[in-house]
């Protein structure tokens, strides 16, 4: 092996970049961040006002509730339980089914586009599949799985594996040739193309595929509940609607709005970890 | 002087529906253990499609690879190939891309870290170990892949159309690089170009390719070590031999 004698001409001289310390006030450094948010913070305040001020005066108030009978029914619903019940179910319904439909998508993404002739034979089917609206599998899962939490989590499982599966299988077959030649020549077998080029190649379409599936998943849970059953967020607004509760129905969808958030903001610490390679803007 | 890497009748077609592309046809070299050959031509007349049969990496259609009398059935260790575009995995950092040969050759991480962090340091990137293909300069990136490719210790450098895209101030400085480097290895190179000039600055032996990898010429480059762009381009031989290959490339595009 060759030592570092007789080092040649550093990458600088060739006025390559320079790296310098950049010192930045707080300003700098979070300013628009702040302004970003303290905008945000700002239109929810107006929305929630007008909101106020326009329940009963200008609209009928069974049809539009008003934020502070809504406090005040995710008050109510805190203190006896029931927000907590439901919640948690729905939340264990999500997350199942995400994980459920994520790890197997995932899977069979990178098994099928890897062998691409079974890929090209299932390809048609699999597109059939996936634009069957999911919703319309929700009496057939009654008949197979009952109205307990399986249904839902089965039926979140199904949006989310297309579409991981698709996005995996897209970023599989994406993968530059010449990354897969690079390892070949240094004496690398197929498993080592797949850990170290196809898997980490395709980790942004892996990725995509999980951020666009986290409000199907949401979604089928949601709708499972809507259709069939007597637990979860779903039956909450069912049942809260059927007593012409609108109060009840916007708490729920707050609550829901909250879950949803927390699901991006997971997925959105993933990205943050695994896409450090990306280009830098600015 | 014994042929290390030898082709004989080598054929490369490209398929496509019913019709097939020639690249190259009834290809026959041999090139000795220790040479530095360049091998010269014009764009689109085989050179890449030459190299990847040289290093494994596609089948011939026709006719065999020898290396150190095998027949070459696909990529070995011991050829190192620096290709036309930069393959760096551009989700590692500098040092852990040109620590992956010895990473799937199983070197425990510490000492393939010690010998990536010399040979970083060695082209020229010290300092720019933790820093992604991306935020890199052609020319830097061009310097990783070959601290890569000689990370994998190959006693054979294929080299293709290495510093073709960069500046020529550039170019020469890693051409010194690149000398300086192979002096100390004592590597066999087989180096593609479309530079006359740095065809006869680089190589003991040029090779000038027309259409279909037909060989026009071949010819032996007695100029002494170390050589200088600068006073070669007054020298006779080089005026010469120069002027010899620009007219030979020149015939081969009638
Ligand atoms: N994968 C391929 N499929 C079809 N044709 C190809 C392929 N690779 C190269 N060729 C053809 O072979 C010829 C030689 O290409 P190449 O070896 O890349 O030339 P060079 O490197 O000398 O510029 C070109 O005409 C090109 O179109
Ligand atoms: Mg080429």
């Amino acid at each position: 092996m060759n030592t570092a004698e007789g080092v040649v001409a550093p990458a600088g001289t060739e006025s390559g970049p320079v790296r310098v310390a950049v010192p930045r006030t707080w300003w700098q450094r979070h300013g628009t961040t702040a302004t970003v948010w303290s905008l945000r913070l700002t239109l929810v305040v107006a929305v929630l006002a007008l909101w106020e001020v326009a329940a009963d005066r200008w609209v009928d108030i069974t049809f539009i509730s008003k934020p502070s009978d809504i406090v005040e029914r995710l008050a109510e619903w805190a203190g006896d339980g029931t927000l907590w019940l439901h919640s948690w179910i729905t939340v264990q319904e999500i997350v199942y089914g995400f994980l459920l439909g994520a790890a197997a998508g995932a899977l069979a993404g990178f098994v099928l586009a890897s062998l691409s002739l079974v890929y090209r034979v299932l390809d048609p089917f699999v597109m059939a599949l996936y634009s069957i609206p999911k919703v319309a599998l929700a009496p057939l899962f009654i008949v197979w799985f009952g109205i307990g939490m399986h249904m839902k989590v089965l039926l979140a499982a199904a949006t989310v594996f297309f579409l991981v599966f698709l996005n995996t299988a897209a970023g599989v077959r994406d993968v530059d040739r010449g990354l897969v030649d690079a390892v070949r020549l240094m004496g690398g077998n197929r498993w080592h193309v797949a850990r170290k080029v196809v898997v980490p190649a395709s980790m942004t379409g892996v990725l995509t595929g999980l951020k666009v599936a986290i409000p199907y998943a949401l979604i089928g849970a949601v709708i499972g509940e809507l259709v069939a059953s007597n637990r979860g967020l779903g039956y909450l607004i069912n049942d809260a609607a059927a007593q012409f509760d609108t109060a009840g129905v916007f708490a729920t969808l707050v609550v829901l709005s909250i879950i949803a958030a927390a699901l991006n903001l997971v997925v959105g610490l993933i990205d943050k970890r695994v896409n450090r390679w990306k280009p830098i803007d600015d | 002087m014994t042929a290390l890497l030898q082709t004989k009748e080598l054929t490369k077609q490209f398929a496509k529906d019913d019709v097939a592309t020639v690249a190259l046809r009834d290809f026959t070299l041999s090139i000795e253990e220790g040479s530095f050959v360049t091998v010269l031509g014009r764009s689109g007349c085989g050179k890449s499609t030459m190299l990847n049969l040289l290093a494994g990496l596609t089948e011939p259609s026709a006719g065999e690879v020898r290396y150190r009398d095998r027949r070459l059935t696909g990529p070995d260790t011991e050829i190192g190939y620096l290709t036309q575009s930069d393959t760096l995995m551009p989700w590692r950092g500098v040092l852990r891309n040109v620590e992956m040969p010895l990473e799937i050759r199983g070197v425990p991480a510490a000492e393939r870290r010690e010998v990536a962090a010399a040979l970083v340091e060695r082209v020229g990137l010290g300092g720019f170990g933790d820093h992604y293909p991306r935020e890199l300069s052609g020319g830097m990136r061009r310097r990783a892949s070959l601290a890569r490719t000689l990370a994998g210790n190959p006693s054979t450098l294929l080299m293709d159309e290495p510093f073709g895209a960069l500046d020529a101030q550039l170019r020469r400085e890693l051409q010194e690089e690149l000398l300086a480097l192979v002096q100390d290895g004592g590597q066999t190179v087989v180096f593609v170009t479309h530079d006359i000039e740095e065809a006869i600055l680089l190589g003991d032996r040029v090779v000038v390719l027309g259409g279909l990898g037909r060989i026009l010429l071949d010819h032996p480059i007695e100029l002494p070590r170390p050589r200088s762009a600068d006073e070669l381009r007054v020298d006779p031989v080089f005026v010469a031999l120069h002027t010899e290959l620009a007219r030979t490339l020149k015939e081969a595009a009638r």
